[in-house]
């Protein structure tokens, strides 16, 4: 089951561009929040921040308080644990190039240690499957490798390698951004079903898809966070003259 | 009508505004035939060029063949060197003096080169150690084997009292670690950025994911690099004479003076002996195909289990 993120005056710099100012949101568990925005205006690295992958660049600070549930990840808990519980989906499918299909799922689990074949064999299985991947690996699972695959099913062997590890949130900067529309519109479907079972952010750039598949959506704008709300209300009656601007095209 | 500054009239020459349409067929039938000309050129040339490469290498094989084939027999490979004028005998204790020497070597050489090379790479990014390491290796890679020799005497033949196996090992791994330890940091930093944010993005920890996913991915520069290495000390004498010395018996002692196949082979081809000279032709045919299978072994080894679509 998904969980709540809860975000507090979260501030992030990269060298001294301060690239998020003061962010306060609320992300509710189980459902799809979709942030939108023009390019640079900090949404990548605002999920960054929220599974601290941010702060594996070397010149990058973030500060504030991310609460998951009642954990406060920035204070009491290590990056690396962190991480298992928030799964991150990237902008371009990155699948492990020397590994099979089988062990770029399992990956997350096989280089934590995790050495259980009957196990692990069942949730490749599960995982590719809640993926929507299965039907079309499960002959060359161990036989191809995973760079073999054509970049819509990379991107969903991706979402199965973060759903493999078991999270409770996942984290997705654009997943379909580099992808054709008969992949998106799998890689939209699957967000739809994974919702029920997981707390969703994805990063967008494409209005129609945070519509489709989101019920909360928040619009940056320069850093900082204009407006938060359903996602009804921010395509039908937005309340800040930029989000409307954003929307209806006139910039971004 | 004509002078109405507002409909201005088709200039004289209107070449300028017509070109953009007419200039590209004339252009480009021009340059076909010369385009195709100098592809077919450059073509020849670099054919040439590769055969230019080939050659010396082929010369050399072809020629220590014809010098050293004959003297090879069961005895070379194990027999001990006979006394001058006594027929026979063989390279046996060289061959497996060089063996011992090359993977001591190899033990000590190529784990101290990757790990500074992963260091380079993933933990030394804009450091002032990782500055002072890189030009520190790229300057041992430029010092003379006979230097190394004489280094490695001081440093561990004088204090040991005695020269040794172990000595030609230190001697030839240090050579090693500056190539292995560049090549590996280049071949590191070709691994996408994003492939290591995808293993930490899953929470594996960063030592993990260096091993099995940095490395991993770069492996196969990696080997070619500690294959070159290999290649290149297999075929070093200087270290070797004032630190393995050279030995006309079988030893097989860590501490003690060793045979190595570039050793005897420097040793009879000075001498004034024909039957030795053979033998030092035949040595060093023997040398050379003994690195080209240990590159081949290694290499077919490190292919087992790409897979398929593997990049």
């Amino acid at each position: 089951m998904g969980v709540g993120i809860n975000v507090e005056h979260l501030n992030a710099w990269y060298g001294t561009t301060h690239t998020l100012q003061d962010i306060n949101l609320n992300l509710p568990a189980n459902h799809a929040t979709a942030l939108i925005g023009p390019s640079g205006c900090g949404k990548s690295t605002f999920v960054r921040c929220l599974n601290r992958m941010h702060e594996t660049n070397p010149i990058a600070r973030a500060t504030g308080v991310v609460k998951m549930g009642d954990l406060d990840i920035y204070k009491d808990a290590n990056p690396v644990a962190i991480r298992r519980r928030i799964g991150m989906v990237f902008q371009r499918p990155n699948p492990f190039p020397t590994m099979s299909i089988y062990d770029n799922v399992a990956s997350g689990l096989k280089l934590n240690g995790f050495r259980n074949r009957a196990i692990l064999d069942e949730t490749v299985e599960r995982s590719l499957k809640s993926a929507a991947l299965w039907e079309e690996v499960k002959d060359d699972l161990k036989k191809k490798s995973g760079a073999s695959l054509s970049g819509g099913q990379q991107q969903r062997m991706c979402i199965a390698r973060a759903l493999a590890v078991d999270p409770e949130v996942l984290l997705m900067d654009e997943p379909a951004s580099a992808l054709d529309p008969v992949s998106t519109s799998k890689i939209e479907d699957l967000i739809f079903q994974l919702k029920s079972q997981y707390t969703i952010v994805i990063v967008t750039h494409n209005m129609q898809q945070a519509a489709r598949v989101a019920e909360n959506t928040g619009f940056f704008l320069n850093g900082k966070m204009v407006e938060f709300d359903s996602t009804h209300k921010i395509f039908t009656n937005p309340k800040d003259k930029r989000t409307e601007d954003y929307i209806t095209g006139r910039f971004g | 009508m004509s002078s109405n500054p507002s409909h201005p009239q088709p200039a004289e020459d209107d070449s300028a505004l017509r070109s953009p349409m007419r200039a590209p067929l004339t252009w480009t039938r021009i340059n076909t035939a010369r385009r195709y000309l100098v592809n077919h050129l450059v073509t020849v040339l670099a054919i040439l060029s590769t055969l230019l490469v080939i050659t010396p290498l082929v010369a050399i094989l072809m020629y220590l063949l014809y010098k050293g084939a004959s003297s090879l027999n069961l005895a070379f490979f194990t027999h001990i060197p006979a006394p001058v004028g006594e027929p026979g005998g063989g390279m046996a204790n060289a061959i497996l003096g060089s063996g011992i020497v090359l993977a001591l070597a190899s033990l000590m050489g190529i784990p101290v080169g990757i790990a500074a090379g992963v260091y380079l790479t993933e933990f030394g990014r804009g450091k002032l150690l990782a500055t002072a390491v890189r030009f520190t290796a790229d300057v041992l890679n430029g010092v003379p084997s006979i230097v190394m020799g004489i280094s490695i005497y001081s440093l561990v033949v004088m204090q040991q009292h005695h020269f040794s196996a172990f000595a030609g090992g230190v001697a030839l791994a240090v050579m090693m670690v500056p190539t292995i330890t560049r090549t590996t940091e280049e071949m590191l930093a070709t691994v996408p950025h994003a492939i290591r944010e995808a293993a930490l993005g899953l929470g594996v920890p960063k030592w993990r994911t260096v091993l099995s996913v940095s490395l991993k991915t770069a492996s196969p520069g990696i080997i070619t690099g500690c294959m070159l290495a290999f290649a290149r000390v297999a075929g070093e004498t200087a270290p070797l004479l004032f630190t393995a010395l050279g030995n006309q018996f079988w030893s097989y002692k860590l501490t003690e003076p060793i045979a190595a196949l570039p050793l005897q082979i420097y040793v009879y081809a000075i001498s004034p002996y024909d039957e030795w000279h053979r033998l030092a032709w035949a040595g060093s045919l023997v040398l050379i195909v003994m690195i080209m299978v240990a590159v081949t072994l290694v290499r077919i080894y490190a292919s087992r289990g790409v897979l398929k679509g593997a990049s």
